[in-house]
């Protein structure tokens, strides 16, 4: 099954290869280096990250650079501001609501 | 026109946290009423063009509220709620989960919190919503996902028979 981005980011270890990664791009076997893993390790995350877009491949002569896409975390943020637009409605109706008890009330 | 009213969204997403702060213009005891007696609930809780209907609420710790939230073309989806603390005008504590029609709760579910407090005439309404997995967040915010989608599609409708009249 394709992972999506929620599994991806699920993961400490692969939030903090994101966050290397939008300082600069590296290659697998750095990244193995920095997290002190094995490349076989590393090769899933990256696996996991590439699946949902949230990493890109880039050869450069005989290495492969990864590079965050941060295209594909603005996406996740939208799915968010829906959520809380969903909620703003629900509040603004709430406000109406609650005026309109205020005005039986008085009356 | 309620413009000042003080509104505040944040995503903890290593947490799986959302926290929620909104003021509103009303007594603190009026809030609380809209909050926890069903008939007032569902006159606000699900996001136009959604309709929410609660099937009963047992507001007692212990009990449930058993609901739905209901799309324009008649969609059902249902929800349990079991309050786990209630400090009357104050402060309650919910799990909440997604069911099918008959009550059957779908595992893991998600910890609210709300507490109510008055100032200057205004309640302010803090919520804490603690998701205990990942998947659930996920299908949490696909949710408010198709929600904004509904209703942005029904403000287009809107729109364009706005747009249409003017012709």
């Amino acid at each position: 099954m394709k992972h999506d981005i929620f599994q991806a980011i699920a993961d400490p270890t692969r939030r903090a290869i994101l966050t290397l990664l939008t300082i600069q791009a590296l290659t697998p076997n750095v990244m193995a280096e920095k997290f002190d893993m094995s490349r076989q390790a590393v090769s899933k995350h990256i696996k996991v990250l590439h699946e949902c877009d949230l990493i890109k491949p880039e050869q450069s002569g005989r290495e492969i650079y990864y590079h965050f896409n941060a295209k594909k975390m603005q996406e996740f943020d939208h799915w968010l501001a829906q959520f809380r637009q969903s909620w703003e409605t629900q509040f603004n109706q709430l406000d109406k609501l609650l005026t309109t008890i205020k005005e039986q009330t008085t009356k | 026109m309620n413009n000042d009213l003080l509104f505040d969204f944040t995503v903890d997403k290593a947490a799986q946290t959302v926290y929620i702060t909104r003021e509103f213009n009303a007594a603190q005891s009026l809030v609380w009423d809209a909050f926890t007696k069903p008939e007032l609930l569902d006159q606000w809780g699900a996001p136009a063009p959604l309709r929410m209907k609660t099937k009963y609420m047992d507001f007692k710790v212990g009990g449930r509220r058993f609901y739905a939230m209901i799309t324009p073309d008649g969609q059902e989806g249902w929800s349990v709620q079991e309050y786990t603390s209630i400090t009357p005008k104050t402060n309650f504590k919910m799990y909440s989960t997604f069911s099918d029609k008959d009550e059957n709760r779908v595992l893991p579910g998600s910890e609210w919190d709300y507490t109510f407090s008055e100032e200057n005439d205004r309640t302010k309404v803090n919520i804490t919503i603690y998701n205990e997995s990942l998947e659930r967040m996920e299908k949490m915010i696909e949710m408010g996902f198709r929600i904004g989608y509904t209703m942005s599609l029904t403000n287009l409708e809107n729109l364009l028979s706005t747009l249409s009249e003017k012709k």
